[in-house]
Protein backbone atom coordinates (compact mmCIF):
# COMPACT_ATOMS: atom_id res chain seq x y z
CA UNK A 1 0.00 0.00 0.00
CA UNK A 2 1.36 3.43 -0.88
CA UNK A 3 1.47 6.34 1.52
CA UNK A 4 -1.39 8.35 0.06
CA UNK A 5 -3.77 5.43 0.34
CA UNK A 6 -2.67 4.80 3.89
CA UNK A 7 -3.35 8.39 4.93
CA UNK A 8 -6.69 8.35 3.11
CA UNK A 9 -7.83 5.21 4.91
CA UNK A 10 -6.68 6.62 8.26
CA UNK A 11 -8.75 9.77 7.68
CA UNK A 12 -11.78 7.66 6.74
CA UNK A 13 -11.37 5.56 9.88
CA UNK A 14 -11.05 8.74 11.90
CA UNK A 15 -14.33 10.09 10.54
CA UNK A 16 -16.14 6.83 11.37
CA UNK A 17 -14.74 6.85 14.91
CA UNK A 18 -15.72 10.51 15.32
CA UNK A 19 -19.24 9.65 14.15
CA UNK A 20 -19.47 6.79 16.67
CA UNK A 21 -18.06 8.73 19.58
CA UNK A 22 -19.19 12.34 19.12
CA UNK A 23 -22.71 11.82 20.56
CA UNK A 24 -21.30 9.93 23.53
CA UNK A 25 -18.80 12.69 24.28
CA UNK A 26 -21.56 15.24 23.79
CA UNK A 27 -23.68 13.45 26.40
CA UNK A 28 -20.76 13.33 28.81
CA UNK A 29 -19.99 17.03 28.40
CA UNK A 30 -23.60 18.05 28.99
CA UNK A 31 -23.88 15.88 32.08
CA UNK A 32 -21.70 18.54 33.75
CA UNK A 33 -23.87 21.40 32.52
CA UNK A 34 -25.07 23.86 35.11
CA UNK A 35 -28.35 24.58 33.32
CA UNK A 36 -31.08 22.27 32.17
CA UNK A 37 -30.51 22.86 28.45
CA UNK A 38 -29.15 20.07 26.27
CA UNK A 39 -27.87 22.55 23.68
CA UNK A 40 -26.29 25.49 25.57
CA UNK A 41 -23.48 24.89 28.04
CA UNK A 42 -23.83 27.44 30.81
CA UNK A 43 -21.30 26.30 33.40
CA UNK A 44 -19.70 23.35 35.16
CA UNK A 45 -21.52 21.53 37.94
CA UNK A 46 -22.13 18.11 39.52
CA UNK A 47 -25.77 18.98 40.13
CA UNK A 48 -27.21 16.30 37.81
CA UNK A 49 -25.08 13.59 39.39
CA UNK A 50 -26.43 14.48 42.82
CA UNK A 51 -29.96 14.43 41.42
CA UNK A 52 -29.33 11.04 39.81
CA UNK A 53 -27.95 9.37 42.93
CA UNK A 54 -30.85 10.62 45.02
CA UNK A 55 -33.34 9.34 42.42
CA UNK A 56 -34.57 5.91 43.56
CA UNK A 57 -36.13 4.90 40.25
CA UNK A 58 -32.86 5.56 38.43
CA UNK A 59 -30.78 3.61 40.93
CA UNK A 60 -33.24 0.74 40.81
CA UNK A 61 -33.20 0.64 37.02
CA UNK A 62 -29.41 0.61 37.04
CA UNK A 63 -29.42 -2.25 39.56
CA UNK A 64 -31.92 -4.34 37.56
CA UNK A 65 -30.01 -3.79 34.31
CA UNK A 66 -26.70 -4.97 35.78
CA UNK A 67 -28.14 -7.94 37.70
CA UNK A 68 -30.15 -9.20 34.73
CA UNK A 69 -27.20 -8.76 32.36
CA UNK A 70 -24.81 -10.66 34.63
CA UNK A 71 -27.25 -13.51 35.37
CA UNK A 72 -28.39 -13.80 31.76
CA UNK A 73 -24.79 -13.85 30.53
CA UNK A 74 -23.66 -16.55 32.96
CA UNK A 75 -26.69 -18.81 32.40
CA UNK A 76 -26.87 -18.39 28.64
CA UNK A 77 -23.12 -18.90 28.18
CA UNK A 78 -23.22 -22.12 30.22
CA UNK A 79 -26.35 -23.50 28.57
CA UNK A 80 -25.31 -22.33 25.12
CA UNK A 81 -21.85 -23.90 25.32
CA UNK A 82 -23.19 -27.18 26.69
CA UNK A 83 -25.85 -27.28 23.97
CA UNK A 84 -23.36 -26.43 21.22
CA UNK A 85 -21.00 -29.23 22.29
CA UNK A 86 -23.94 -31.65 22.47
CA UNK A 87 -25.11 -30.51 19.05
CA UNK A 88 -21.70 -31.07 17.47
CA UNK A 89 -22.02 -34.76 18.39
CA UNK A 90 -25.74 -35.09 17.67
CA UNK A 91 -27.46 -36.59 14.68
CA UNK A 92 -28.13 -34.28 11.77
CA UNK A 93 -31.90 -34.27 12.34
CA UNK A 94 -31.65 -32.90 15.90
CA UNK A 95 -28.98 -30.44 14.82
CA UNK A 96 -31.24 -29.12 12.08
CA UNK A 97 -34.24 -28.77 14.38
CA UNK A 98 -32.31 -26.83 17.03
CA UNK A 99 -30.61 -24.64 14.42
CA UNK A 100 -33.96 -23.82 12.82
CA UNK A 101 -35.63 -23.05 16.15
CA UNK A 102 -32.66 -20.87 17.15
CA UNK A 103 -33.05 -18.92 13.95
CA UNK A 104 -36.49 -17.76 15.10
CA UNK A 105 -35.43 -15.23 17.75
CA UNK A 106 -32.45 -14.17 15.61
CA UNK A 107 -34.31 -13.78 12.32
CA UNK A 108 -37.51 -12.48 13.84
CA UNK A 109 -37.68 -8.80 14.66
CA UNK A 110 -37.25 -8.21 18.38
CA UNK A 111 -40.77 -6.86 18.62
CA UNK A 112 -42.20 -10.19 17.36
CA UNK A 113 -40.21 -12.13 19.95
CA UNK A 114 -41.35 -9.61 22.54
CA UNK A 115 -45.07 -9.92 21.86
CA UNK A 116 -44.70 -13.73 21.68
CA UNK A 117 -43.19 -13.75 25.16
CA UNK A 118 -45.75 -11.24 26.41
CA UNK A 119 -48.53 -13.58 25.31
CA UNK A 120 -46.75 -16.66 26.68
CA UNK A 121 -46.37 -15.12 30.14
CA UNK A 122 -49.96 -13.96 30.23
CA UNK A 123 -51.13 -17.34 28.89
CA UNK A 124 -49.51 -19.23 31.78
CA UNK A 125 -50.44 -16.42 34.21
CA UNK A 126 -46.84 -15.62 35.04
CA UNK A 127 -46.79 -12.15 36.56
CA UNK A 128 -44.68 -9.68 34.59
CA UNK A 129 -41.65 -8.42 36.49
CA UNK A 130 -38.03 -9.21 37.27
CA UNK A 131 -38.22 -12.95 36.53
CA UNK A 132 -40.00 -12.57 33.22
CA UNK A 133 -37.32 -10.09 32.18
CA UNK A 134 -34.53 -12.50 33.20
CA UNK A 135 -36.17 -15.49 31.47
CA UNK A 136 -36.67 -13.46 28.31
CA UNK A 137 -33.06 -12.28 28.30
CA UNK A 138 -31.73 -15.82 28.75
CA UNK A 139 -34.00 -16.94 25.94
CA UNK A 140 -32.67 -14.47 23.36
CA UNK A 141 -29.02 -14.75 24.47
CA UNK A 142 -28.57 -18.54 24.17
CA UNK A 143 -28.91 -18.73 20.35
CA UNK A 144 -26.14 -16.14 19.97
CA UNK A 145 -23.85 -18.10 22.30
CA UNK A 146 -24.52 -21.29 20.33
CA UNK A 147 -23.86 -19.45 17.08
CA UNK A 148 -20.50 -18.17 18.25
CA UNK A 149 -19.36 -21.49 19.79
CA UNK A 150 -20.43 -23.74 16.88
CA UNK A 151 -17.85 -22.52 14.31
CA UNK A 152 -15.05 -23.25 16.79
CA UNK A 153 -16.41 -26.77 17.34
CA UNK A 154 -16.67 -27.35 13.61
CA UNK A 155 -12.99 -26.57 13.08
CA UNK A 156 -12.03 -28.62 16.13
CA UNK A 157 -10.42 -31.94 15.24
CA UNK A 158 -12.94 -34.60 16.41
CA UNK A 159 -10.08 -37.00 17.08
CA UNK A 160 -8.69 -34.76 19.82
CA UNK A 161 -11.34 -35.63 22.40
CA UNK A 162 -11.24 -39.26 21.35
CA UNK A 163 -7.47 -39.35 21.69
CA UNK A 164 -7.78 -37.88 25.18
CA UNK A 165 -10.28 -40.57 26.13
CA UNK A 166 -8.13 -43.33 24.63
CA UNK A 167 -5.32 -42.06 26.79
CA UNK A 168 -7.51 -42.55 29.87
CA UNK A 169 -9.38 -39.27 30.24
CA UNK A 170 -12.98 -39.49 31.43
CA UNK A 171 -15.61 -37.84 29.17
CA UNK A 172 -15.79 -35.01 31.72
CA UNK A 173 -12.01 -34.49 31.48
CA UNK A 174 -12.11 -34.66 27.69
CA UNK A 175 -14.81 -31.99 27.82
CA UNK A 176 -13.16 -29.61 30.27
CA UNK A 177 -9.50 -30.17 29.32
CA UNK A 178 -9.78 -30.52 25.55
CA UNK A 179 -13.02 -29.33 24.03
CA UNK A 180 -13.82 -26.30 26.21
CA UNK A 181 -10.30 -24.77 26.10
CA UNK A 182 -10.23 -25.21 22.34
CA UNK A 183 -13.53 -23.32 21.99
CA UNK A 184 -12.63 -20.63 24.53
CA UNK A 185 -12.42 -17.76 22.02
CA UNK A 186 -15.91 -18.66 20.77
CA UNK A 187 -17.28 -18.98 24.31
CA UNK A 188 -15.83 -15.62 25.33
CA UNK A 189 -17.18 -13.83 22.28
CA UNK A 190 -20.55 -15.52 22.89
CA UNK A 191 -20.57 -14.27 26.48
CA UNK A 192 -19.65 -10.77 25.33
CA UNK A 193 -22.48 -10.78 22.79
CA UNK A 194 -24.90 -12.07 25.43
CA UNK A 195 -23.90 -9.35 27.87
CA UNK A 196 -24.22 -6.61 25.26
CA UNK A 197 -27.58 -7.91 24.07
CA UNK A 198 -28.95 -8.07 27.59
CA UNK A 199 -27.48 -4.76 28.75
CA UNK A 200 -28.66 -2.94 25.65
CA UNK A 201 -32.06 -4.58 25.37
CA UNK A 202 -35.07 -2.37 25.26
CA UNK A 203 -37.84 -3.85 23.11
CA UNK A 204 -38.20 -7.24 24.80
CA UNK A 205 -37.77 -5.86 28.32
CA UNK A 206 -40.30 -3.12 27.58
CA UNK A 207 -42.95 -5.67 26.63
CA UNK A 208 -42.32 -8.37 29.26
CA UNK A 209 -41.95 -6.23 32.38
CA UNK A 210 -44.86 -4.55 34.01
CA UNK A 211 -45.02 -1.44 36.14
CA UNK A 212 -42.53 -1.21 38.96
CA UNK A 213 -39.62 -3.02 37.33
CA UNK A 214 -37.65 -1.23 34.64
CA UNK A 215 -34.14 -1.23 33.24
CA UNK A 216 -32.09 1.69 31.98
CA UNK A 217 -33.53 1.47 28.47
CA UNK A 218 -37.12 1.62 29.65
CA UNK A 219 -36.25 4.49 31.96
CA UNK A 220 -34.56 6.51 29.20
CA UNK A 221 -37.46 5.80 26.84
CA UNK A 222 -40.06 7.06 29.28
CA UNK A 223 -37.91 10.00 30.45
CA UNK A 224 -36.84 11.12 26.96
CA UNK A 225 -40.13 12.89 26.35
CA UNK A 226 -39.10 15.66 28.72
CA UNK A 227 -35.65 17.17 29.22
CA UNK A 228 -33.85 15.45 32.06
CA UNK A 229 -30.06 15.96 32.19
CA UNK A 230 -29.81 13.29 34.92
CA UNK A 231 -29.95 10.83 32.02
CA UNK A 232 -26.74 12.38 30.73
CA UNK A 233 -25.14 11.81 34.13
CA UNK A 234 -26.40 8.22 34.17
CA UNK A 235 -25.02 7.55 30.69
CA UNK A 236 -21.67 9.08 31.60
CA UNK A 237 -21.39 6.68 34.52
CA UNK A 238 -22.36 3.75 32.27
CA UNK A 239 -19.72 4.77 29.73
CA UNK A 240 -17.04 4.96 32.41
CA UNK A 241 -17.99 1.60 33.98
CA UNK A 242 -18.12 -0.16 30.61
CA UNK A 243 -14.83 1.30 29.42
CA UNK A 244 -13.10 0.12 32.59
CA UNK A 245 -14.74 -3.33 32.33
CA UNK A 246 -13.73 -3.69 28.69
CA UNK A 247 -10.17 -2.67 29.39
CA UNK A 248 -10.01 -5.24 32.21
CA UNK A 249 -11.48 -7.94 29.97
CA UNK A 250 -8.81 -7.16 27.39
CA UNK A 251 -5.90 -6.91 29.81
CA UNK A 252 -6.61 -9.89 32.09
CA UNK A 253 -6.46 -12.59 29.36
CA UNK A 254 -3.12 -11.29 28.08
CA UNK A 255 -1.74 -11.31 31.63
CA UNK A 256 -3.15 -14.79 32.21
CA UNK A 257 -1.67 -16.13 29.00
CA UNK A 258 1.71 -14.71 29.99
CA UNK A 259 1.48 -16.47 33.33
CA UNK A 260 0.33 -19.67 31.66
CA UNK A 261 3.22 -19.69 29.22
CA UNK A 262 5.57 -19.12 32.13
CA UNK A 263 4.09 -22.07 34.03
CA UNK A 264 4.30 -24.21 30.93
CA UNK A 265 7.90 -23.33 30.27
CA UNK A 266 8.75 -24.20 33.87
CA UNK A 267 6.95 -27.52 33.47
CA UNK A 268 8.86 -28.25 30.31
CA UNK A 269 12.13 -27.51 32.04
CA UNK A 270 11.21 -29.88 34.86
CA UNK A 271 10.49 -32.64 32.36
CA UNK A 272 13.88 -32.11 30.79
CA UNK B 1 -18.76 -39.41 21.61
CA UNK B 2 -22.41 -40.39 22.05
CA UNK B 3 -22.33 -39.49 25.75
CA UNK B 4 -22.22 -35.80 24.81
CA UNK B 5 -25.48 -36.03 22.89
CA UNK B 6 -27.57 -35.81 26.06
CA UNK B 7 -26.28 -32.30 26.59
CA UNK B 8 -28.77 -31.04 24.02
CA UNK B 9 -31.92 -32.31 25.77
CA UNK B 10 -32.43 -29.54 28.36
CA UNK B 11 -32.24 -26.94 25.63
CA UNK B 12 -34.74 -28.85 23.49
CA UNK B 13 -37.31 -28.52 26.28
CA UNK B 14 -36.40 -24.89 26.99
CA UNK B 15 -36.54 -23.77 23.35
CA UNK B 16 -39.88 -25.48 22.83
CA UNK B 17 -41.47 -23.53 25.68
CA UNK B 18 -39.67 -20.22 25.24
CA UNK B 19 -39.29 -20.03 21.45
CA UNK B 20 -41.76 -22.34 19.72
CA UNK B 21 -44.84 -21.82 21.91
CA UNK B 22 -44.77 -17.98 21.71
CA UNK B 23 -44.59 -18.21 17.92
CA UNK B 24 -47.58 -20.56 17.91
CA UNK B 25 -49.44 -18.11 20.14
CA UNK B 26 -48.84 -15.32 17.60
CA UNK B 27 -50.22 -17.59 14.87
CA UNK B 28 -53.22 -18.47 17.02
CA UNK B 29 -54.05 -14.85 17.79
CA UNK B 30 -53.45 -13.63 14.24
CA UNK B 31 -56.00 -16.04 12.77
CA UNK B 32 -58.65 -15.64 15.45
CA UNK B 33 -60.88 -13.05 16.97
CA UNK B 34 -62.13 -12.76 20.52
CA UNK B 35 -65.10 -15.14 20.65
CA UNK B 36 -67.98 -15.51 23.07
CA UNK B 37 -67.90 -17.30 26.41
CA UNK B 38 -68.38 -20.79 24.90
CA UNK B 39 -65.48 -20.78 22.43
CA UNK B 40 -62.64 -18.46 23.29
CA UNK B 41 -61.28 -18.15 19.76
CA UNK B 42 -63.02 -17.82 16.41
CA UNK B 43 -61.05 -18.52 13.24
CA UNK B 44 -60.88 -15.54 10.88
CA UNK B 45 -58.86 -13.75 8.19
CA UNK B 46 -60.35 -10.42 9.27
CA UNK B 47 -57.13 -9.15 10.91
CA UNK B 48 -55.11 -9.60 7.72
CA UNK B 49 -57.80 -8.13 5.55
CA UNK B 50 -57.96 -5.04 7.74
CA UNK B 51 -54.23 -4.40 7.33
CA UNK B 52 -53.87 -5.25 3.65
CA UNK B 53 -56.87 -3.24 2.43
CA UNK B 54 -56.15 -0.04 4.33
CA UNK B 55 -53.88 2.36 2.43
CA UNK B 56 -52.68 4.12 5.59
CA UNK B 57 -51.33 0.82 6.93
CA UNK B 58 -49.78 -0.06 3.57
CA UNK B 59 -48.08 3.34 3.45
CA UNK B 60 -46.63 2.74 6.89
CA UNK B 61 -45.30 -0.61 5.70
CA UNK B 62 -43.72 1.08 2.68
CA UNK B 63 -42.07 3.77 4.85
CA UNK B 64 -40.64 1.14 7.19
CA UNK B 65 -39.16 -0.88 4.33
CA UNK B 66 -37.73 2.20 2.61
CA UNK B 67 -36.08 3.47 5.80
CA UNK B 68 -34.64 0.01 6.52
CA UNK B 69 -33.24 -0.46 3.00
CA UNK B 70 -31.65 3.00 3.02
CA UNK B 71 -30.15 2.35 6.47
CA UNK B 72 -28.73 -1.00 5.34
CA UNK B 73 -27.18 0.46 2.17
CA UNK B 74 -25.54 3.31 4.07
CA UNK B 75 -24.19 0.81 6.62
CA UNK B 76 -22.63 -1.30 3.85
CA UNK B 77 -21.14 1.75 2.11
CA UNK B 78 -19.60 3.03 5.38
CA UNK B 79 -18.96 -0.35 6.99
CA UNK B 80 -17.15 -2.22 4.23
CA UNK B 81 -14.23 0.22 3.81
CA UNK B 82 -13.93 0.52 7.59
CA UNK B 83 -13.73 -3.26 8.03
CA UNK B 84 -11.32 -3.51 5.09
CA UNK B 85 -8.94 -0.93 6.56
CA UNK B 86 -9.01 -2.57 10.00
CA UNK B 87 -8.47 -6.07 8.57
CA UNK B 88 -5.20 -4.87 7.01
CA UNK B 89 -3.69 -3.73 10.31
CA UNK B 90 -1.24 -5.78 12.39
CA UNK B 91 -2.73 -8.34 14.80
CA UNK B 92 -2.38 -6.08 17.83
CA UNK B 93 -3.79 -3.01 16.10
CA UNK B 94 -6.71 -5.07 14.76
CA UNK B 95 -7.83 -6.05 18.27
CA UNK B 96 -7.50 -2.47 19.46
CA UNK B 97 -9.62 -1.17 16.57
CA UNK B 98 -12.27 -3.85 17.03
CA UNK B 99 -12.53 -2.68 20.62
CA UNK B 100 -12.82 0.95 19.49
CA UNK B 101 -15.63 0.06 17.05
CA UNK B 102 -17.55 -2.21 19.42
CA UNK B 103 -17.23 -0.07 22.54
CA UNK B 104 -20.17 2.23 21.67
CA UNK B 105 -22.45 -0.80 21.16
CA UNK B 106 -21.90 -1.63 24.83
CA UNK B 107 -23.45 1.64 25.78
CA UNK B 108 -27.19 1.47 25.93
CA UNK B 109 -28.87 2.03 22.58
CA UNK B 110 -31.51 4.36 23.98
CA UNK B 111 -28.88 6.45 25.74
CA UNK B 112 -26.99 6.82 22.47
CA UNK B 113 -30.14 7.68 20.55
CA UNK B 114 -31.12 10.19 23.22
CA UNK B 115 -27.77 11.95 22.71
CA UNK B 116 -28.75 12.78 19.13
CA UNK B 117 -31.89 14.60 20.24
CA UNK B 118 -29.69 17.36 21.73
CA UNK B 119 -27.37 17.49 18.72
CA UNK B 120 -30.13 17.66 16.11
CA UNK B 121 -32.33 20.31 17.79
CA UNK B 122 -33.06 23.54 15.94
CA UNK B 123 -30.77 25.31 18.43
CA UNK B 124 -28.43 22.30 18.74
CA UNK B 125 -24.75 21.92 17.91
CA UNK B 126 -25.14 21.42 14.15
CA UNK B 127 -27.49 24.35 13.64
CA UNK B 128 -25.45 26.61 15.95
CA UNK B 129 -22.40 25.79 13.84
CA UNK B 130 -24.29 26.46 10.60
CA UNK B 131 -25.63 29.77 11.90
CA UNK B 132 -22.03 31.08 11.97
CA UNK B 133 -22.20 30.92 8.17
CA UNK B 134 -25.71 32.41 8.24
CA UNK B 135 -27.27 29.11 7.18
CA UNK B 136 -30.33 27.59 8.71
CA UNK B 137 -31.68 26.60 11.07
CA UNK B 138 -32.22 23.47 9.01
CA UNK B 139 -34.92 21.20 10.44
CA UNK B 140 -33.00 18.06 11.42
CA UNK B 141 -34.87 16.39 14.25
CA UNK B 142 -38.24 14.76 13.55
CA UNK B 143 -37.36 14.05 9.90
CA UNK B 144 -36.54 10.93 7.84
CA UNK B 145 -32.92 12.07 7.99
CA UNK B 146 -32.89 11.95 11.80
CA UNK B 147 -34.46 8.47 11.88
CA UNK B 148 -32.00 7.04 9.32
CA UNK B 149 -29.08 8.75 11.07
CA UNK B 150 -30.12 7.24 14.37
CA UNK B 151 -30.40 3.80 12.84
CA UNK B 152 -27.07 3.96 10.99
CA UNK B 153 -25.45 5.22 14.16
CA UNK B 154 -26.82 2.33 16.21
CA UNK B 155 -26.36 -0.52 13.73
CA UNK B 156 -23.14 0.40 11.85
CA UNK B 157 -20.78 -1.39 14.31
CA UNK B 158 -22.63 -4.69 13.70
CA UNK B 159 -22.03 -4.38 9.98
CA UNK B 160 -18.36 -3.48 10.44
CA UNK B 161 -17.68 -6.40 12.78
CA UNK B 162 -19.43 -8.95 10.55
CA UNK B 163 -17.49 -7.88 7.45
CA UNK B 164 -14.26 -7.61 9.42
CA UNK B 165 -14.67 -11.18 10.72
CA UNK B 166 -15.17 -12.61 7.25
CA UNK B 167 -12.21 -10.59 5.92
CA UNK B 168 -9.83 -11.85 8.60
CA UNK B 169 -11.01 -15.44 8.12
CA UNK B 170 -10.08 -15.16 4.47
CA UNK B 171 -7.14 -17.18 3.19
CA UNK B 172 -4.62 -14.54 2.12
CA UNK B 173 -2.70 -16.98 -0.06
CA UNK B 174 -5.62 -16.80 -2.48
CA UNK B 175 -4.97 -13.09 -2.93
CA UNK B 176 -1.28 -13.74 -3.42
CA UNK B 177 -2.10 -16.43 -5.97
CA UNK B 178 -4.34 -14.01 -7.86
CA UNK B 179 -1.53 -11.43 -7.83
CA UNK B 180 1.00 -14.00 -9.04
CA UNK B 181 -1.33 -14.98 -11.86
CA UNK B 182 -1.37 -11.37 -13.03
CA UNK B 183 -4.55 -9.93 -11.53
CA UNK B 184 -4.34 -6.25 -10.58
CA UNK B 185 -5.49 -4.95 -7.18
CA UNK B 186 -8.95 -4.06 -8.51
CA UNK B 187 -9.48 -7.45 -10.13
CA UNK B 188 -8.16 -9.29 -7.07
CA UNK B 189 -10.60 -7.36 -4.90
CA UNK B 190 -13.59 -8.02 -7.17
CA UNK B 191 -12.82 -11.69 -7.84
CA UNK B 192 -11.32 -12.81 -4.52
CA UNK B 193 -11.82 -10.48 -1.58
CA UNK B 194 -15.38 -9.33 -2.27
CA UNK B 195 -16.90 -12.79 -2.97
CA UNK B 196 -15.10 -14.30 0.03
CA UNK B 197 -16.32 -11.53 2.33
CA UNK B 198 -19.93 -11.82 1.13
CA UNK B 199 -20.99 -14.06 4.07
CA UNK B 200 -19.96 -11.22 6.36
CA UNK B 201 -21.95 -8.69 4.34
CA UNK B 202 -24.98 -10.99 4.37
CA UNK B 203 -24.90 -11.50 8.12
CA UNK B 204 -24.29 -7.76 8.46
CA UNK B 205 -27.44 -7.10 6.44
CA UNK B 206 -29.42 -9.39 8.75
CA UNK B 207 -28.11 -7.55 11.78
CA UNK B 208 -28.97 -4.12 10.32
CA UNK B 209 -32.10 -4.60 8.19
CA UNK B 210 -33.96 -6.62 10.82
CA UNK B 211 -33.81 -4.19 13.73
CA UNK B 212 -34.20 -1.25 11.34
CA UNK B 213 -37.47 -2.41 9.78
CA UNK B 214 -39.06 -3.23 13.11
CA UNK B 215 -37.57 -0.53 15.31
CA UNK B 216 -39.99 1.56 17.30
CA UNK B 217 -37.84 3.43 19.79
CA UNK B 218 -35.68 5.23 17.21
CA UNK B 219 -38.66 6.54 15.18
CA UNK B 220 -40.36 7.54 18.44
CA UNK B 221 -37.34 9.42 19.78
CA UNK B 222 -35.92 10.97 16.61
CA UNK B 223 -38.98 10.95 14.37
CA UNK B 224 -41.35 12.45 16.88
CA UNK B 225 -44.74 11.38 18.15
CA UNK B 226 -46.47 11.47 14.78
CA UNK B 227 -43.82 9.43 12.98
CA UNK B 228 -45.36 6.00 12.35
CA UNK B 229 -43.55 2.80 11.39
CA UNK B 230 -44.67 -0.85 11.55
CA UNK B 231 -43.01 -1.23 14.94
CA UNK B 232 -44.86 1.70 16.45
CA UNK B 233 -48.22 0.33 15.21
CA UNK B 234 -47.55 -3.08 16.77
CA UNK B 235 -46.52 -1.42 20.02
CA UNK B 236 -49.71 0.61 20.21
CA UNK B 237 -51.86 -2.44 19.38
CA UNK B 238 -50.35 -4.38 22.28
CA UNK B 239 -49.75 -1.74 24.91
CA UNK B 240 -52.44 0.89 24.37
CA UNK B 241 -55.17 -0.33 21.99
CA UNK B 242 -55.16 -3.82 23.46
CA UNK B 243 -56.09 -5.53 20.18
CA UNK B 244 -53.75 -8.52 20.41
CA UNK B 245 -55.33 -10.26 17.42
CA UNK B 246 -54.73 -7.38 15.03
CA UNK B 247 -51.25 -6.77 16.52
CA UNK B 248 -50.35 -10.43 15.99
CA UNK B 249 -51.51 -10.29 12.39
CA UNK B 250 -49.34 -7.20 11.69
CA UNK B 251 -46.33 -8.87 13.32
CA UNK B 252 -46.89 -11.97 11.23
CA UNK B 253 -47.07 -9.93 8.01
CA UNK B 254 -43.86 -8.12 8.98
CA UNK B 255 -42.09 -11.37 9.92
CA UNK B 256 -43.06 -12.95 6.60
CA UNK B 257 -41.82 -9.95 4.60
CA UNK B 258 -38.53 -10.08 6.48
CA UNK B 259 -38.16 -13.84 5.98
CA UNK B 260 -38.76 -13.42 2.25
CA UNK B 261 -36.22 -10.61 1.91
CA UNK B 262 -33.64 -12.62 3.89
CA UNK B 263 -34.28 -15.63 1.70
CA UNK B 264 -33.77 -13.54 -1.44
CA UNK B 265 -30.54 -12.04 -0.03
CA UNK B 266 -29.17 -15.52 0.69
CA UNK B 267 -30.20 -16.79 -2.75
CA UNK B 268 -28.52 -13.84 -4.46
CA UNK B 269 -25.36 -14.55 -2.49
CA UNK B 270 -25.37 -18.23 -3.45
CA UNK B 271 -26.08 -17.43 -7.10
CA UNK B 272 -23.06 -15.16 -7.19
CA UNK B 273 -20.87 -17.85 -5.69
CA UNK B 274 -21.85 -20.40 -8.32
CA UNK B 275 -21.15 -17.86 -11.04
CA UNK B 276 -17.78 -16.99 -9.51
CA UNK B 277 -16.77 -20.64 -9.38
CA UNK B 278 -17.51 -21.19 -13.05
CA UNK B 279 -15.40 -18.24 -14.20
Amino acid sequence: MNKKKRIGSKIFLGIIVLFLYAPIIYTMVFSFNEGKSLTKFSGFSFKWYEKMFSNDTMMEALFYTIIVAILATIISTLVGTVTAIGLSKSRRAIKNVVEQVNQLPIMNPEIVTAIGLLMLFSFIHFEKGFFTMLLAHIMFCIPYVILSVMPKLRTLNPNLAEAAMDLGATPWQALTKVIVPECMPGIISGALIAFTMSFDDFVISYFVTGNGVSNISILVYTESRRINPSINALSTIIVVIITIALLLVNIIPSLASKKKSKVESIKEENIK
Amino acid sequence: MKQFRKMVYPYLVWSTIMIAVPMLLILLYAFTTQGNTVTKFLFTFKNFKRFLTDTTFLNVLYTSLRIAVETTLICIILGYPTAYVIAKFSEKAKLRWVLVITLPTWINMLVRTYAWTGILQDDGVINSFLSIFKIGPIPLIYTDFAVILGMVYNFLPFMIIQIYTSLTKMDYSLKEAANDLGAGPAKTFLKITLPLSMPGVISGITLVFLPAVSSFCIPRMLGGGSYVMVGTIIESQFLTAGDWNFGSAISLIMAIIIMISMYITKKVDKGEKVEGASV
